[in-house]
């Protein structure tokens, strides 16, 4: 098996420079790659185009990013719980593609699995369908979607191998094993690296061929936006 | 008049046994809590869960366990986790089927507003798009006014749609009604003290009474 194993977020993210279209895994602030997203900031490369659902919240996740004026443009589907966010978009300092979260999902699928472009009924009729192509399907109208690919994919994991197999955990699964599969180089930061041979392969999510660079995470914080709790 | 809770409550009402269901954030969340019990239903979360659970107890509170609203939930025995791909899929493919969502406008056509207001909010449509592009049966619940007193049920939406024709059922604080697929909101219900002449008052769009309309039981 080859080894994708590299030492952190540092060097998984070494060739990575200015203008870099990248996708970032999570939903919310659950399934982010907060090492990767630290490293980011660190590194303080600009000019960033940010494929992810969501941009985080003003002080964690993508929100540190927008913070910093690294991020050029946002394609997401929903960006509230952010108002460093909203106001950089009201005030046109920020680009933001804002797309329907299935029609989001589907576009880096396709990215990751060579379909150029799909038919899909949503946003058909309203200003999403501005501009492309529409065509009738056994009597209902759909619209033309094109794929979306990414220069690094950066990935959270729960479990990873040396071999870049994932598994991922709850809902943190979301949009990470789409966006795996769709970037040049992807890279995958798991809370717990195994040694080849450890991972059931029933129950792999995301095959290794995918995965160029892995690394053995830290410091996970895995902040809750919305604790809601049943009293006993 | 209905509060948020009668809203969820007289929804409930149209849930039936066996359906798998998309809630959306706000009111709709709130309707889980009063589904009959011996009904068998299915709760899907679009971030990647069919099978929702009650919120965690404090100790059992996960970050990996999180509804489309971003709350901290538990999983019903019997769930299935899947990526958002796969979640869209089942929505677009027509395998969910009763989505509750909210609007801050509905057409006499069905067509419905709900995730944008030019120069003020710009969160957004998450997966409202794709849900009521797809969906086999929407009932939206919502206020039939604006707090200045602005019919929300209208002729033609006045601000950004989200989709076409896709409302069937509206319950609002004032009253249940469908929208017919040849246009126009039909009376079904009025909410407990609320007259026929108030609901005229509060709609804009086309409304159509065809005689007696029995207040609704809760």
């Amino acid at each position: 098996m080859i080894n994708k194993v590299v030492k952190d977020a540092d060097e998984a993210l070494r060739d990575m420079s200015d203008n870099a279209v990248l996708m970032l895994g999570g939903f919310g602030l659950s399934g982010i790659p907060e090492n990767c997203i630290s490293a980011i900031l660190k590194k303080g490369v600009k000019g960033l185009t940010c494929i992810s659902n969501n941009a985080g919240v003003d002080d964690f996740g993508i929100g540190l990013l927008l913070k910093t004026r690294q991020v050029k443009k946002m394609i997401s589907s929903y960006v509230g719980e952010n108002a460093e966010f909203e106001r950089q978009l009201l005030s046109g300092e920020l680009e933001v593609e804002l797309i329907p979260q299935g029609t989001l999902a589907e576009r880096v699928r396709a990215g990751g699995a060579g379909i150029p472009a799909f038919f899909t009924p949503a946003g058909y009729g309203t200003e999403v369908a501005l501009g492309k192509e529409t065509r009738e399907f056994d009597g209902k109208m759909y619209l033309m979607e094109r794929w979306l690919r990414a220069d690094y994919s950066i990935v959270k994991a729960w479990k990873g191998d040396t071999a870049g197999n994932l598994v991922y955990r709850g809902t943190a699964r979301n949009f990470n094993p789409m966006m795996a599969a769709a970037g040049k180089i992807t890279v995958a930061e798991v809370e717990e690296l195994v040694p080849l041979g450890e991972l059931d392969p029933n129950n792999i999510h995301t095959p290794g061929i995918y995965v160029q660079r892995i690394f053995q995470g830290k410091d996970y914080e895995k902040r809750i936006e919305q604790r809601t709790i049943t009293k006993i | 008049m209905l509060d948020k809770i009668g809203i969820a409550k007289r929804i409930a009402q149209e849930v039936r046994d066996g359906m798998y269901i998309n809630l959306g954030i706000g009111i709709p969340t709130l309707v889980a809590n009063y589904i009959p019990a011996d009904l068998n239903v299915v709760l899907q979360s679009e971030n990647g869960l069919l099978g929702i659970g009650p919120f965690p107890t404090e100790d059992k509170v996960d970050p990996d366990l999180i509804n489309a609203g971003k709350q901290t939930i538990t999983m019903m025995p019997g769930s299935a986790l899947f990526n958002s791909a796969e979640s869209f899929a089942m929505i677009r493919g027509g395998h969910v089927d009763l989505t509750i969502l909210g609007a801050m406008e509905v057409s006499e056509r069905g067509d419905i507003a709900n995730w944008k207001v030019p120069g003020k909010m710009v969160k957004g449509m998450g997966g409202a798009m794709d849900l009521v592009a797809s969906a086999k049966h929407i009932i939206v619940a919502m206020q039939h006014c604006s707090k200045d007193g602005a019919s929300k049920l209208l002729k033609e939406c006045s601000l950004p749609i989200t989709g076409i024709r896709c409302v069937k059922k509206i319950v609002s604080d004032l009253a249940v009604l469908d929208v017919l697929p040849v246009g126009g909101f039909k009376l079904l219900e009025r909410a407990p003290g609320v007259s026929v002449e108030q609901i005229k008052n509060a709609t804009a769009g086309r409304l159509i009474i065809e005689g007696d309309v029995k207040e609704m039981s809760i």
